[in-house]
């Protein structure tokens, strides 16, 4: 039954992912992308992931969109119309395309316990977390205790790109103009 | 936004749930899906839903530029901190097992401390790139 | 045929993926680019995910009385990789916003033109 949701749901993001290469008309192609970030958090769901599926529609679902329109009110709304065949770039990602299916073939069957992505290190966190941190969620004994060194390291890569947003864009309150009495608030 | 009263009005009712729920997804990310990450971005979107309707001034006015960017080195800090806590203590960097009488208690600890560092960290960056987006004038 | 169905989903998320990619590298305009590079980002997330799927396992979060759960290994590695793309995209846009104000347009072959014609 998982299965058969998840193609369901694949040919879905197929459709959005057509329509936004053909669309250009730049605010549907954003709408488009939040559609696609949570029919990309669905599939977590169906993949058991939830802390995944969380993380991906608040993050790709919201906080990606709202930055995009901002960007959007800030610079243009429509692409300009592609100049010339893009015959080079189609074949680039066919060639891609079939080389990594080739690759698919070796890879375990969907869903397979035997696999050995599955049977290594795994085993060791689910047994050993209740008995080391215990709490009940293994994701996050991996990522705040086993694994704690890679989130340090991913914290300090928000903590570099909002020091760099501010160095790009400047201090945010030096640019507000000072609101007068008839002016209407805007964001 | 003068004239959308339902706007204004919804979105006043709505801000302490979302406030509320992401205080639960932090402190629950032990017990279910969660952590700091998922409640830092909720925390965000809160008030990027208020400086949405009411304006960046009233943003603004709530959250000075200064708690932010006080918020995003804080929690880079804290979460540096608790490791060198540690190697003070006498275990190795970000081993939380030291922090209390026994090893699991250690654990919680550190595990608390780590996440709230990361979620004030990550809710100040995306308020402060919001922010920073919607004040932005081309001259 | 079992194996087609157990391929299905893999040759899919790739398809998706190249779109993303043909995205990126085939238009000019600067946001579409960076819409197709999450495109491609997500399309990688949902094939990483599903090589820790297990058929008839659960969400990794321990409870009484249940045997098999899927590996939570991939999870924390994606939950890492989500939260550095949204860095990467707003930095990206950032910049866009910063191009914009120094050359007046963001499509690629007029930002190249006005390099050239300096």
């Amino acid at each position: 039954m998982v299965e058969v949701i998840d193609i369901i749901i694949l040919s879905l993001m197929a459709a959005t992912v057509i329509a936004m290469v053909v669309i250009r008309n730049l605010m549907a192609v954003v709408a488009l992308g939040g559609i696609y970030s949570l029919l990309a958090a669905s599939i977590f769901v169906t993949l058991d992931a939830v802390d995944v599926a969380f993380t991906e529609a608040a993050v790709g679902a919201g906080i990606s969109t709202v930055l995009f329109i901002a960007t959007l009110a800030l610079t243009t709304r429509i692409e300009k119309k592609p100049a010339h065949k893009p015959i080079l770039p189609l074949f680039v990602v066919i060639v891609t395309g079939a080389v990594l299916i080739y690759g698919s073939l070796d890879m375990a069957r969907f869903g397979d316990p035997n696999a050995a992505a599955i049977t290594h290190v795994a085993p060791y966190y689910l047994e050993n977390t209740k008995k080391d941190t215990g709490i009940p969620n293994v994701v996050t004994a991996v990522l705040a205790s086993y694994r704690g060194y890679d989130t340090l390291g991913e914290v300090t890569v928000i903590f570099t790109a909002g020091i760099g947003v501010i160095l790009l864009l400047g201090s945010w309150r030096r640019g507000l103009t000072p609101p007068s009495p008839h002016r209407e608030d805007d964001a | 936004m003068k004239e959308y009263l339902v706007l204004r009005v919804i979105t006043k009712l709505l801000l302490p749930f979302i406030l509320l729920f992401g205080l639960y997804v932090q402190f629950h990310g032990d017990f279910g899906p969660g952590g700091g990450f998922q409640a830092g971005v909720i925390f965000a979107a809160a008030f990027i839903l208020y400086s949405m309707v009411f304006g960046v001034h009233a943003a603004q006015a709530i959250l000075p530029e200064g708690i932010l960017r006080a918020g995003i080195a804080g929690g880079v800090l804290l979460y540096a901190s608790v490791g060198v806590l540690d190697l003070m203590l006498g275990a190795n960097y970000l081993d939380y097992s030291p922090m209390a009488a026994h090893a699991k208690e250690g654990q919680h600890l550190g595990i608390f401390l780590v996440e709230l560092g990361v979620g004030i960290t990550v809710a100040s960056v995306m308020m402060t790139v919001f922010f920073t987006f919607a004040a932005w004038r081309e001259d | 045929m079992e194996d087609f169905f157990g391929l299905y989903n893999y040759w899919i998320v790739i398809f998706l993926a190249m779109a993303g990619l043909y995205i990126v590298i085939a238009r000019g305009n600067l946001i579409k680019k960076l819409v197709g590079l999450n495109v491609f980002q997500a399309s990688v997330f949902i094939l990483y995910i599903s090589f820790g799927k297990v058929t008839g396992g659960t969400a990794p979060i321990l409870v009484k009385g249940v045997e098999m759960y899927s590996n939570p290994l991939p999870h924390v590695l994606i939950l890492t990789a989500i939260v550095v793309g949204v860095a990467t995209t707003a930095l990206g846009l950032a910049l866009v916003v910063r191009i914009r104000k120094e050359y007046g347009t963001i499509e690629e072959e007029d930002i190249h033109s006005q390099d050239e014609s300096m």
